[in-house]
């Protein structure tokens, strides 16, 4: 077990290294340079010297090899660079926004697993009912209705029924519960409708298949509760695809947020990375490419390992 | 000889009459997701004529003007008719969801059938490739791509965008195409063919190709529907679609939250209209899927 936790662990590397050449050298096939959208963007008229000095200042006139060098050294020890547009550490502002984005995915999550396990649960045992059909139409609507779209129809409708509307600015969960849940309940609800579609999809389709599992006749010919059957011989098995779909697209949600966060004016990851795409941030959109992946990743060992405790027919290799 | 051309000509069209009827008959829902298709791409091929007002004109008579027979999805900031706009922006949609999800799935096919048919090393690198490409969300991927390309206007199409749609798609279906293609790599044909001396890129175009159009033509159909909401989105974060262009994402960005309360009607008609295609593209694809193929599954 823990031979097999290491070398997963060191099988992280080659995967973030690969991410890391990916996005260092396609980000400086840029045409736009950072120097020039940052002095001469409003139409100002600036020297070639001051532009050379500023671009020297950021390194960007070192050998592109010379400047991967640097930037992989920095990473080894967590430092990211400073942001070419704020001059501020790439980790700093990243920090400063992780816990809005962290906490907007863990509660869609949460959202997505409360409805999709009973729903996809419920219409996979009564099968071609219209509870099925309503959840098939609903989860249908889930896969298909635009976020942002889902996300301005919600605020639309909290501003027509109680003429209010959600505060803008960020409040730390453990300062003030209500206040911060008052923020974040509505994103989190948007992205977790979407979420616990493609959720409750997958538990209905795999628990069908297990019903339709020998086990699941011998489980009933011996006499066991139907409760029983469904519960212990049944869900425990359809569940365990489930787990990496929550552990993957919570992964995803640390990213995917950005066009969420556009819609309810959040200040999180999604829209850090949206202003660093848009000023040609190259140590930013590496900085936080980086971090998405490694999230990932992480993700992913955590999903195997989850497996590997639960189903005993796993086995580590 | 006239006679022999008709009695020729005539069974093939019945053929695809029948075929289309069959169709219908089989899959219901898909038939009337093709027809909402059909409708669309008629109304955005001739826009020009369908729409009742330039989508341009701006009519400063008549700003923010609720729907009525004169304006059926009403009228924006501008004065401009929403649903003149919704119809060119069908066009928009189409035009980029139909291209991107063509060149994603045929790259991402023949980077999936090459992976089968190459196995071994080849097969192990691209894979670990696609493994990397898949560890990231479609959003944030597309976004990185659309900066590095930026806007590249073809036949006023914006490639850039559409590359940033397409290559994200590539890796996805390559794995499903992958899939599909081992099994096809297994058959004895294409142990003959490579015996005859044929070349790889014959073998993988003419003898194995074939074999994988159904699955092929299930994936790009299926995300013509990721594509326009792809475009969808990063037209509304302002990345995509600029203006004039009429386009449904870019229609709902910006400062359409001031409307909440004087015009819903600019909120709710660019949704919808994304939201029907995207269904349409959707059950039309599922239906595609059970009829082409019933043990294929994505």
């Amino acid at each position: 077990m823990l031979s097999y936790v290491v070398r997963r662990i060191l099988m992280m590397i080659p995967t973030l290294l690969g991410v890391a050449i990916i996005t260092f050298f396609i980000l400086r096939v840029v045409p736009g340079d950072i120097v020039e959208v940052k002095m001469r963007g409003d139409g100002a008229i600036v020297s070639v010297e001051a532009i050379e000095a500023e671009r020297k200042r950021l390194g960007l006139d070192q050998p592109l090899g010379t400047q991967f060098v640097n930037w992989m050294t920095g990473l080894v020890t967590f430092d990211f660079g400073n942001s070419m547009w704020t001059g501020r550490p790439v980790i700093q502002e990243i920090a400063g926004r992780f816990a809005l984005t962290f906490q907007t995915a863990i509660l869609a999550t949460l959202f997505a697993v409360l409805v999709a396990v009973p729903l996809g649960t419920v219409s996979a045992l009564w099968r071609g009912s219209w509870i099925d059909y309503t959840m098939r139409l609903v989860t249908m609507g889930g896969l298909a209705l635009p976020t942002f779209w889902v996300g301005l129809l919600l605020l639309m409708g909290l501003l027509w029924a109680f003429n209010w509307l959600p505060p803008l600015t960020f409040t730390p969960f453990f300062s003030d519960p209500m206040k911060n849940l008052s923020q974040l309940i509505w994103p989190a609800m948007v992205v977790g409708y979407r979420f616990a579609s493609v959720l409750a999809r997958l538990i209905r389709s795999s628990l069908l298949e297990i019903l339709g599992e020998d086990f699941i006749r011998t489980a009933r010919a011996k006499g066991a509760s139907e409760r029983r059957v469904i519960g212990l011989h049944a869900l425990s098995n359809a569940l365990l695809p489930a787990i990496t779909v929550v552990g993957l697209e919570f992964a995803f949600l640390i990213g995917g947020l950005v066009v969420t966060e556009q819609v309810f004016n959040l200040n999180g990851l999604g829209k850090l990375f949206i202003q660093a795409i848009k000023n040609n941030d190259y140590t930013m959109i590496q900085g936080m490419v980086m971090m998405f992946a490694a999230i990932y990743v992480v993700a992913n060992l955590v999903v195997d390992l989850l497996y590997a405790a639960i189903d005993p027919r796993v086995r580590y290799r | 000889m006239t006679d022999i051309a008709a009695a020729t000509q005539a069974p093939r069209r019945n053929r695809f009459l029948s075929s289309v009827a069959g169709f219908a008959r089989q899959q219901p829902v898909g038939a009337v997701s093709l027809f909402i298709i059909l409708a669309m791409l008629f109304a955005s091929i001739f826009a020009s004529w369908v729409a009742p007002y330039h989508p341009l004109d701006t009519d400063f008579m008549a700003i923010l003007t609720a729907p009525s027979w004169e304006h059926l999805a009403g009228t924006d900031t501008f004065g401009r008719d929403v649903f003149s706009r919704l119809i060119h922006g069908a066009r928009t949609a189409l035009v980029i969801g139909i291209t991107a999800s063509l060149l994603g799935c045929t790259a991402g096919a023949l980077l999936g059938a090459a992976s089968a048919y190459f196995g071994g090393r080849i097969d192990a690198v691209i894979q670990r490739i696609v493994d990397l490409l898949l560890s990231f969300p479609l959003v944030v991927l597309a976004l990185v791509i659309a900066a590095v390309i930026g806007r590249q206007l073809v036949f006023g199409i914006d490639m850039g965008l559409v590359l940033a749609i397409a290559i994200p798609i590539v890796p996805q279906v390559s794995r499903v195409i992958r899939a599909s293609a081992l099994s096809v790599r297994s058959m004895a044909y294409i142990d003959a063919a490579r015996v005859a001396g044929y070349s790889h890129t014959r073998i993988i175009l003419r003898h194995m190709a074939p074999n994988l159009v159904a699955p092929f033509l299930i994936m790009v159909t299926a995300y013509v529907a990721q594509a326009i909401l792809l475009e969808a989105s990063l037209s509304f974060l302002g990345l995509g679609v600029v203006e004039p262009t009429p386009a449904w994402g870019l229609m709902l960005s910006g400062n359409a939250t001031d409307y909440f309360i004087s015009a819903p009607w600019l909120i709710i008609f660019p949704g919808l209209a994304i939201s029907i295609a995207v269904i349409a593209f959707n059950l039309f694809g599922d239906a595609l899927r059970d009829w082409l193929d019933p043990k294929f599954t994505t």
